[in-house]
């Protein structure tokens, strides 16, 4: 790639504009290994490094701490507890003052931060780690929510109930009625960059953190409020994560406080990098879920009411549980219309790791636990479980209310899943896969079509605004910075396309730039799909302006009306004469225009009032859905899947080839999620699944063997969103529902589909098994 | 005997290093990063498990220069003794342009977070080297040791399948470089032993077998280390003190497979790599096993040897080659004594080796004609899992009665172990449904396996039992296949 060279002056449309498949902005970095991330940069002299001491009980008051071995160890310079936070020791994200930085008093979960060692390298602070002694008084611990009373249980934040209708009475009322309970796993994040934080200390109070977040104004705000400094001294920088997926959102600043910490108390910079495995120890993970349903319904599958209970896995805070299971009740429609409805949520505090966000922040489970009760109702009536779907759906224009009272204004699922269903050749599969299973008495066969409906944007009403910086050069090169952060998502590449689409300039004239809170104070976590959402509409705020002044300055330059001040690739055409964009710019520096602007965003129409519970909580939904077949061996468990096809919605795509890229990396995430990751706690409140070597994402070979993605290309968003496009981000994680479906189908054919599977998720081999035998012994009973 | 060289020497990228300040549990991650400021290289796991420190080591064979990916953070720095180690930063294209894989990997869109990508890159590289024109599946076995949790991996395949578009074999620059890599490398292993560092904190690079020998009678508590897929682990995550090490991967001599009167002698030191087409050829359900031990890193750098000297109980050679029969060569100085794999194995944690004594060979039958063999290993995951269970069975089976039967399971008890209650259900009796049946019935005698994050004992002990069902079912002409495959419909 040639970034010098010129731009074109005679090009008919620009490189790298919207609705182009423009590639990522640090692609050819990723491949040479020129990308810097964090652990990546140079070190600044006299680095320090730190490392954190674990909890290796479950809940425990800490009678006694010695920690004198750890300080005579070799190369250790520091070890800092609780106490030695300047100010608070106190990093809660929602402020219910329930997280400390380190535990002082008790440990609440097995692996809980309880000390940080600094030493001269990693490995040193690390061992030192090893040396403390510490004195616990054991008490009674919970780690499955199996084990509590999910009514009574304790909370760690309030809970959420959803009501339309008299569910109870419809439930009643209805022809038939049933009942049951899932289980529904959690997820590790596992990004391939673990959490990573480095200070460098400033002057005065200062401190600047490299900090591995999707949310650096709130890694800045908690490092202010545990130094006890304003905001202003505390600056925090991220180019590119190694993936984030939600679990840098706020896991991140327990590393970066410890750091900023050490860093002002040396003054030395300090770098903080747990090891993979105590970074699954320490850190949040998406929630597991045990969802109770109640679902009353006719003969012909039309749901009639429908009371839920959504039971999570918070862990020993808050963090975000209560947004992430009010998500959880926000999807429990999925697509579907309920005549009445009550849904309720109980963030149930355990002795385990803080839950935390993930792609989809509760809306995946709350999809999961309505296509169970999508099932069951087709298992009762002896029906395809797509006829109930369809039956169900959402209406255009009635039958449109969602259990949070918002009206669904976009519907397109009814054509999304008509187009895949004929598409993938459903009903004949149907037929053939049928036949297989009447000859393979080993081996079955399954297949699934699950639609999604994803509500986009954040439900805490303020998250949803956004700001950004332009500078235009004199020599027509423009520096771009936004308050979104870059885990790979390509975020900056499609706002980048959004400014060189406002100048009409090539994209390699766009220089994109690190987030930083400097630059863009106040900005929301990088979350809830709505990167592109928010700071492409900023950032095409800031270049307008300029636009405008490079507009008006032209106009009355050359003295032409400012209608006839166009905008050509790369270039200006002012009455009948055109000149280089560069050129026009070089104009306007010298005669004085601002040639820098800041451009923000909120998102309109949406509030929430969640004592209600009522509101319009988002501002529209993104739809897709998958076609999932699978095969599974009912001797051992095994699954395979054959085949997949997604059709999925992006309104009008900013760039199909990062949205494809979107889709596939997050439908594998979903199926992964529903099939091998699998996190398993021991009898003494251990995380036995806390490496790569336990937990298992998916593989290549874990691809579905036949893979058709399609990007629908007609829907357009229904509201003014960038370009129309619309978020990508979490909603096709949700199509990995349909391996699960797949596989559920599977396995019901070992009872000639006469029973539904009630399979739990994840579906590993050993629950495909268990499921297989158990739906045997109750056909045979 | 000669002077022992005190430093290390090898190539990296282009230049020749040389050291003698090597502690023996450096790891190569740790110094690419920390000491060259070769930061391409990433950290994602340190545990061999995800990919993003792949580096190619080329290293002499009597085949010539052979460049494989392994994992630099469990790889021991001082094991690199007359290699060529390659990272990401070294690759290059024409004319300064992007290297094939790499503008393939940017064409196909397959970064995304980019975190995994440098090992991505490596691994497609050392793919390529072997196969030009690789078929899917080729792709998928070369990627079973990376992760990237970003893209699901579709466009990295597609990528990987494309790369021969982008240039060829021939114009590699590696390729250019071969000979004269190789004649290096040959000069710099010429040299004997190895010795680096003093006292405890020392490692040993013996200059043979022979050497081998004397220097664990002198040392007889060293930490023998081979491919270090399983020692590397206890430095990186256990903050184990290993020294002084022993490092014997670079001993041609524990290299070798040879048949004789039907039977394989399998050197220590021989990769599963490197293993795999002689067994896959002489014992075919040995390939498909193989495949499913970690990733290519993991096969490239880890042996069989050490898969049995480690003594697991979830090993997944030591079951297999018990039901093959197989015996382990054992030697201490001069002397040698050959005993059967499955006494190896005392129990959990003991296995039948003394101090200073070393796994130098292994014996495999190959069974006969009328032989049925297979082996399954049951995961979580597909490839790249540890065994939850695997089960091995060798069955003789004339005029439908089985005349002999030797079955062995990983993961059903604290050591690899015969099924002999099992064995003896079956043995003289007809190859049917019925005494497959009974005998499934007899496996709580033979085993009671625990509970862990990989899998029940209840399932464990479902899934045993019926391993030996699809054995009867696979040969005993059950008309549909009966195990999911990976294959796709032509
Ligand atoms: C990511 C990953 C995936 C893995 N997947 C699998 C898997 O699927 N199946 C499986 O079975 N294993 C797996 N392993 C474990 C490992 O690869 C094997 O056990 C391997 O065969 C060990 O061989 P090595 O040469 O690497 O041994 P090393 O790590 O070098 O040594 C292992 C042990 O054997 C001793 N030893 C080695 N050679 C000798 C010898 N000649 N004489 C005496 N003692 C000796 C060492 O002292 C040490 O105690 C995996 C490991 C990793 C890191
Ligand atoms: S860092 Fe994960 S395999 Fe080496
Ligand atoms: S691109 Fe992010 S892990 Fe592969």
């Amino acid at each position: 790639m040639n970034k010098h060279a010129s731009p074109s002056l005679t090009a008919k449309t620009i490189v790298g504009g919207v609705a182009s498949s423009q590639r990522h902005d640090s692609a050819h970095k990723h491949v040479t290994g020129q990308a810097v991330y964090i652990d990546d940069m140079p070190e600044p002299a006299g680095l320090l490094h730190a490392y954190l001491g674990l909890s290796t009980v479950p809940h425990a008051a800490i009678v006694s701490m010695d920690l004198s071995a750890v300080r005579a160890a070799p190369g250790v310079v520091d070890v800092l507890t609780g106490h030695d936070m300047p100010a608070s020791n106190d990093i809660s994200p929602t402020h219910r003052h329930d997280e400390p930085v380190l535990a002082t008093d008790k440990v609440q979960f097995l692996g809980q931060p309880i000390f940080a060692v600094v030493a001269e390298t990693r490995e040193q602070a690390r061992r030192a780690c090893k040396l403390a002694k510490i004195e616990y008084a054991e008490e009674p611990f919970v780690t499955d929510i199996l084990d509590l009373d999910r009514r009574e249980g304790k909370l760690v934040t309030p809970p959420l109930t959803l009501k339309r209708g008299d569910a109870a009475a419809a439930i009643e009322a209805a022809p038939r009625r049933l009942k049951g309970t899932m289980q529904l796993g959690g997820q590790d994040h596992f990004y391939l960059e673990g959490h990573i934080a480095m200070a460098v200390p400033g002057e005065d109070m200062d401190v600047t953190l490299y900090s591995s977040t999707q949310h650096p104004s709130e890694v800045q705000h908690m490092v202010a409020q545990v130094l006890g400094v304003p905001s202003h001294a505390v600056t925090v920088e991220i180019r590119r994560m190694g993936g984030g997926f939600g679990g840098k959102e706020t896991q991140g600043n327990q590393f970066a406080a410890i750091a900023a910490v050490a860093a002002k108390r040396h003054g030395r910079a300090v770098k903080i990098r747990p090891d993979r495995d105590d970074d699954m120890t320490a850190t949040g993970k998406r929630h597991d879920f045990v969802i109770d349903y109640d679902v009353g319904f006719d003969d012909e599958g039309a749901i009639l009411g429908v009371d839920y209970f959504f039971a999570a896995r918070a862990g020993f805070s808050a963090d975000l549980s209560g947004a992430v299971t009010d998500r959880a009740l926000f999807h429990c429609d999925n697509t579907y219309y309920y005549p009445a409805v009550k849904a309720q949520s109980a963030p149930l505090y355990t002795n385990t790791v803080s839950n935390t966000a993930f792609r989809g922040f509760g809306g995946p489970q709350g999809i999961v636990g309505c296509e169970r009760v999508i099932d069951e109702v087709a298992f009762a009536l002896g029906k395809d479980p797509l006829e109930i779907r369809k039956r169900n759906f959402y209406g255009t224009t009635d039958r449109n209310v969602t259990p949070y009272h918002q009206t669904v204004e976009d519907n397109i699922i009814h054509r999304i899943v008509e187009e895949l269903e004929t598409g993938a050749d459903y009903a004949g599969r149907r037929k053939a896969i049928a036949a297989f299973n009447a000859g393979s008495p080993v081996l079955k066969r399954g297949l699934a079509l699950t639609p999604v409906k994803f509500g986009i944007s954040f439900t805490a009403t303020h998250f949803n605004q956004a700001g950004a910086l332009v500078h235009v050069y004199a020599d027509g090169s423009v520096h771009l910075n936004h308050g979104g952060t870059e885990m790979g998502q390509g975020l900056y590449v499609k706002i980048a396309q959004v400014v060189a689409e406002e100048f009409q300039i090539d994209i390699d004239q766009v220089k994109i730039t690190a987030t930083t809170t400097a630059k863009v104070p106040n900005t929301s976590a990088t979350a809830a799909s709505s990167g592109t959402d928010l700071n492409g509409m900023a950032a095409q705020a800031a270049a307008r302006t300029i636009r405008q002044r490079l507009t008006d300055f032209a106009a009355e330059k050359y003295q032409v009306p400012t209608d006839q001040v166009v905008f050509l690739p790369n270039r200006v055409r002012v009455g009948n004469q055109e000149i280089a964009f560069g050129a026009l710019t070089q104009q306007a520096y010298m005669a004085r225009v601002q040639l820098s602007a800041t451009g923000f965003y909120k998102t309109p129409k949406i509030h929430w009032d969640r004592d209600k519970g009522q509101g319009t909580p988002f501002y529209y939904f993104a739809y897709g859905a998958a076609c999932a077949e699978v095969e599974i061996d009912t001797l051992t468990g095994e699954t395979m899947v054959e085949r997949v096809d997604i059709l999925h919605e992006t309104g009008r795509s900013l760039n199909k080839a990062i949205d494809i890229g979107q889709i596939e990396g997050g439908f594998i995430q979903g199926m992964g999620w529903l099939t091998t990751e699998e996190l398993v706690w021991d009898g003494k409140g251990r995380l036995r699944t806390h490496a790569p070597s336990t937990y298992k994402i998916p593989l290549a070979s874990d691809r579905p063997k036949i893979f058709n993605v399609t990007l629908a290309d007609w829907p357009e968003a229904g509201e003014p969103t960038i370009h129309r496009s619309k978020a990508v981000g979490e909603p096709p994680f949700c199509l990995g529902i349909a391996v699960f479906h797949a596989i559920s189908d599977a396995v019901a054919s070992a009872a000639d589909h006469r029973i539904c599977p009630r399979l739990d998720a994840p579906a590993t081999p050993e629950r495909v098994l268990m499921a297989v035998e158990r739906l045997k012994r109750e056909a045979g009973a | 005997m000669i002077q022992a060289e005190t430093q290390i020497r090898f190539l990296l990228n282009g230049a020749e290093i040389a050291l003698s300040d090597v502690r023996p549990d450096e790891t190569l991650l740790d110094w690419l990063r920390l000491s060259r400021a070769l930061r391409g290289t990433k950290e994602g796991c340190a545990e061999g498990d995800c990919g993003a420190c792949t580096v190619l080591v080329g290293r002499p064979t009597p085949d010539g220069l052979v460049y494989e990916g392994v994992n630099a953070c469990i790889r021991f720095l001082g094991s690199l003794h007359g290699c060529h180690v390659v990272t990401v930063e070294h690759l290059k294209g024409e004319g300064g342009a992007l290297h094939p894989v790499q503008q393939a990997m940017v064409d196909f869109h397959g970064s995304q977070c980019g975190f995994c990508t440098p090992g991505f890159v490596m691994s497609l590289y050392a793919m390529w080297m072997q196969d030009p024109d690789p078929s899917e599946a080729a792709v998928e076995k070369a990627l079973q040791g990376n992760l990237c949790r970003c893209t699901g991996y579709e466009p990295i395949v597609k990528a990987a399948r494309a790369i021969s578009s982008y240039g060829t074999l021939e114009e590699d620059f590696l390729a250019a470089e071969r000979t004269a890599v190789a004649e290096r490398l040959a000069a710099i292993r010429a040299g004997g032993r190895v010795e680096v560092g003093t006292g405890k904190d020392r490692f040993v690079l013996p200059a043979s077998v022979d050497d081998l020998a004397a220097v664990l009678e002198a040392e007889p508590m060293a930490t023998i280390v081979a491919g270090s897929t399983d020692v590397g682990l206890w430095v990186t995550k256990f903050m184990r003190d290993i020294a002084p090490v022993v490092f014997i991967g670079h001993l041609g001599d524990l290299k070798t497979i040879s048949e004789r009167d039907g039977v394989l002698t399998i050197g220590a030191g021989v990769s599963y790599t490197d293993a795999f087409e002689t067994l896959s050829r002489r014992i075919p359900a040995m390939g498909p096993l193989i495949d499913r031990i970690g990733g290519a890193q993991v096969r490239n750098m880890g042996t069989i040897g050490g898969n049995i000297a480690n003594g697991s109980p979830i090993g997944d050679m030591p079951p297999p080659l018990i039901a093959l029969g197989a015996s382990v060569t054992l030697r201490k100085g001069g002397a040698r004594r050959t005993i059967a794999l499955e006494d190896f194995f005392v129990a959990y944690g003991k296995q039948d080796r003394q101090p200073g004594e070393f796994v130098e060979a292994v014996h495999v039958p190959v069974p006969s004609a009328e032989t049925q063999f297979a082996a399954w290993k049951v995961t979580k995951r597909r490839d790249e899992d540890i065994t939850a269970v695997l089960g091995a069975f060798t069955l003789s089976i004339e005029d439908g009665v089985v005349r002999a039967a030797r079955i062995a399971y990983g993961g059903m008890a604290a050591t690899p172990k015969r099924a002999k209650g099992v064995e003896a259900a079956l043995v003289g009796q007809p190859w049917t449904l019925e005494t497959v049946e009974a005998a499934m019935d007899v496996y709580p005698s033979d085993f009671q396996p625990i509970s862990d994050m990989r899998a029940s004992a209840e399932y464990r002990m479902l899934a045993a039992r019926n391993l030996l069902k699809r054995f009867f079912l696979v040969h005993g002409g059950a008309e549909m296949p009966v195990t999911v495959s990976r294959e796709r419909a032509a």
